[in-house]
């Protein structure tokens, strides 16, 4: 990517998903955490347009920032007011180390290696050739995919029933 | 300046690296849940990139591997959230430290 266009879209998205993640870990607020979260979910939605997957674009805008983000925010309202304090517990600085070392490891690996040949073209459609491979060559992992939601849609009624 | 496959692998680590520090230390468990989502977007992230610029590599293949990982990215937010759901009824608390219930 060379054009002025992109390179400036992708520092924009970029400062936005990881600025709104940051603000994630930093506000105490869980409401405003998820309004955050929102912003990182959307940013990644453009990085996904920025790379040719419009498809996933907007399947990342409908069921990210869309429904889980619905989801937690029921989740909050659910619980009482007292439980939507995100504070830390006490093993904060042992996580953070492990955090920093595992994302000095990825970045580490992401610029030393060679990764060879890039592919150098534009924006290319994609959506309609992933909707005919879901169809064809992953028609399998497809329908064990629908089994999975189905299974996971009885267990999450089955586990907040009355008892 | 010129913005190639490492920009967006450094990008996909932040997202991950803050993913795992938000699911290691947030008291709350749907605080660890976002740290877990946003540890999802990273890992989309890098595939899509690869996807994208490895010449040779089945561009379609990164990105059908996407779209099967949000579809169980939604079913486990489900659980997960009717997991706390069902933490609060039984003990008044959504605290990861107090929900011990399993242990031994």
């Amino acid at each position: 990517m060379t054009g002025v266009g992109e390179v400036a879209a992708f520092w924009i998205l970029a400062t936005i998903t990881v600025g709104s993640a940051v603000v994630v870990a930093l506000v105490r607020d869980l409401v405003r955490a998820v309004v955050a979260l929102v912003g990182s979910f959307l940013g990644v939605a453009g990085l996904f347009i920025l790379l040719s997957a419009e498809f996933l674009a907007v399947v990342q805008v409908l069921i990210y920032a869309g429904a889980i983000s619905i989801l937690m925010v029921f989740a909050i309202a659910l619980t009482p007011r007292s439980a939507r304090d995100n504070a830390e517990t006490a093993m904060r600085w042992l996580a953070l180390a492990l955090a920093l070392a595992m994302v000095g490891l990825l970045i580490a690996v992401a610029t030393v290696t060679e990764w060879g040949p890039q592919a150098k073209e534009g924006f290319q459609e994609t959506a309609s050739a992933i909707g005919e491979a879901l169809l064809n060559r992953y028609v399998l992992p497809f329908e064990v995919a629908s089994v999975l939601l189905l299974a996971a849609m009885l267990g999450a009624v089955v586990m907040v029933r009355e008892d | 300046m010129e913005v190639g496959l490492e920009h967006f692998l450094v990008i996909g680590a932040l997202l991950f690296g803050i993913g795992l520090l938000l699911s290691l230390s947030k008291r709350n468990l749907i605080g660890v849940l976002m740290g877990i989502e946003l540890m999802f977007n990273g890992a989309n992230v890098t595939l899509v990139a690869f996807a994208r610029f490895l010449e040779g590599a089945e561009a379609l293949a990164g990105q059908v591997l996407v779209v099967f990982a949000i579809t169980i990215a939604a079913a486990e937010a489900a659980v997960a959230l009717a997991i706390a759901m069902a933490l609060y009824r039984r003990r008044q608390t959504v605290d990861v430290d107090r929900a011990d219930i399993l242990r031994g």
